[in-house]
């Protein structure tokens, strides 16, 4: 087919008329900004469970806590309002997230048994009764009734316990009360380590 | 558009071409100010960046240094770089926090190409669009501080963005807020200057007679700014002592638009008139005869 001038002349105008009413914008286009990824989330106030320091903390959480949702957390940061770190946290208050949601977290007891090279996962009745037996027999073997001026001091010196700094005021009573009740001496707190 | 983001250049883009509702000057102009002699080197703001830019992690191994990267990356907007020193008869690390200045005179936007990949905000912030990013990693060459990183993935630049998402409904971002020792503060650029001039004369007065405030001129300021307790050695800090950018590709460009419209509009009027006095063409007029 041939295009006479005429012709291409009235094309072109056309198209170019429908390019523009179709709204062809040279306008340059905007860096779109991320939305706040917090912006829609419920806050909870809560206490970091790392250290002794005990920094303030905001979770935040995404899910209204119907009957038929779970709530998830989406970010942690610093609580500005606590007097105690102010909205700081550290490198690992920071990352605390993790402790909640992290794909890598351990939901149950690894063993590695005597010779063996590998971790295998194991339920906490086995992991109990190994426990419950093994502390008994170091308690029988290093039990002290009397010290060597033959005044009765009932101690286990073989055992230590290192409690943690993430255990509740209730968690740390009910460790020591235990372990005491046992004859330990040598109960501590990682924090102090 | 929030005022909080009222545009102030865009790469590639002659000014007059920004439409004017959204260069409305006014709101705060920010600034952080990184005092490194209080930074005891925890990395508490690499760890908040990465965690609020939902940056991927990135497998680190032990170099003999306490620094966690080697390098910044595209997933790794904030980096503490532990120089290891010699100061007098002692060992220091002289830290530096290793992320986007944010310069008033930004060499990224002035080298960039791609209309609106680059936007510098009237509060300070220079952020990347990587949705307008063509990937041709001028604005890596451009940076006097060797801060954008290019992802081969994406074929895209990323760097900090001082969490202008935060910023934007008026916190601060993420690094400035988790710091244990306030060794990083965040307010509106003159009162980080102030802050910045006390900070200097008490170090001076125990003792650090060369301490400064890093704030270059030759990129017009930054929007983080270092106060740095030994001010006569930059390079040691790895901090260029005479950074240099200049909007000359920028205005170049501008010239040039107007020069190709000029010459457009001379066309247009030339043919116009050549066809008002000389009339439209005829086919008996043309010389030339096909072959057959």
């Amino acid at each position: 087919m041939a295009i006479s001038r005429r012709t291409f002349l009235k094309a072109s105008v056309a198209g170019g008329v429908v390019v523009s009413a179709l709204g062809f914008d040279l306008k340059p286009a905007y860096a779109a900004v991320r939305q706040l990824k917090i912006r829609n989330a419920r806050e909870y106030k809560t206490v970091c469970p790392y250290c002794a320091v005990g920094c303030g903390t905001i979770a935040y959480v995404h899910g209204s806590g119907g009957l038929n949702t779970t709530k998830t957390i989406i970010h942690v940061e610093g609580d500005p309002d606590n007097p105690i770190n102010g909205g700081t946290l550290c490198p690992k208050g920071a990352s605390q997230m993790g402790l909640a949601i992290s794909p890598r977290l351990r939901k149950s007891p690894m063993y590695r048994g005597a010779g063996a090279s590998e971790w295998r996962e194991v339920d906490w009745d086995f992991a109990m009764d190994w426990f419950a037996r093994k502390f008994k027999a170091s308690r029988d073997a290093t039990f002290v009734e009397q010290d060597s001026q033959g005044r009765t001091v009932n101690r286990c010196n073989g055992i230590a316990w290192v409690g943690s700094a993430t255990v509740a005021n209730e968690d740390a009573y009910l460790i020591t009360k235990t372990m005491r009740a046992m004859g330990l001496t040598y109960i501590d707190h990682q924090a102090r380590i | 558009m929030p005022d909080t983001l009222a545009i102030k250049r865009i790469s590639a883009t002659p000014s007059a071409l920004i439409p004017l509702e959204s260069l409305r000057s006014g709101g705060p102009v920010y600034s952080k100010l990184v005092d490194i002699s209080k930074c005891i080197g925890c990395k508490g703001c690499e760890v908040a960046c990465k965690e609020w830019n939902d940056l991927k992690v990135e497998q680190t191994a032990n170099f003999g240094s306490m620094q966690s990267h080697k390098d910044l990356s595209s997933n790794t907007w904030l980096l503490m770089r532990f120089n290891e020193v010699e100061v007098g008869d002692d060992l220091q690390w002289l830290i530096k926090k290793d992320a986007c200045l944010h310069c008033e005179e930004p060499g990224c936007l002035f080298a960039c190409p791609a209309p609106g990949a680059i936007v510098q905000y009237q509060n300070g912030i220079v952020d990347f669009n990587q949705d307008q990013c063509i990937g041709c990693q001028n604005c890596v060459s451009g940076c006097p501080f060797d801060i954008p990183r290019f992802d081969k993935s994406t074929k895209t630049v990323a760097k900090c963005n001082m969490c202008i998402d935060r910023v934007e409904v008026g916190l601060e971002p993420a690094c400035v807020k988790t710091c244990p020792t306030n060794a990083i503060q965040w307010g509106i650029k003159e009162d980080m200057l102030a802050l910045a001039e006390k900070k200097v004369e008490t170090m001076k007065r125990r003792g650090y007679e060369h301490a400064a405030l890093y704030n270059p001129g030759g990129v017009g300021g930054t929007h983080m700014m270092y106060v740095v307790p030994h001010g006569d050695r930059l390079e040691d800090y790895s901090l260029p002592a005479h950074p240099v950018a200049s909007p000359a590709p920028l205005h170049g460009l501008s010239v040039l638009r107007r020069v190709g419209s000029y010459l457009l509009g001379f066309g247009v009027v030339s043919a116009l008139a050549h066809f008002l006095a000389v009339g439209p063409e005829s086919p008996e007029d043309e010389a030339w005869e096909p072959k057959p």
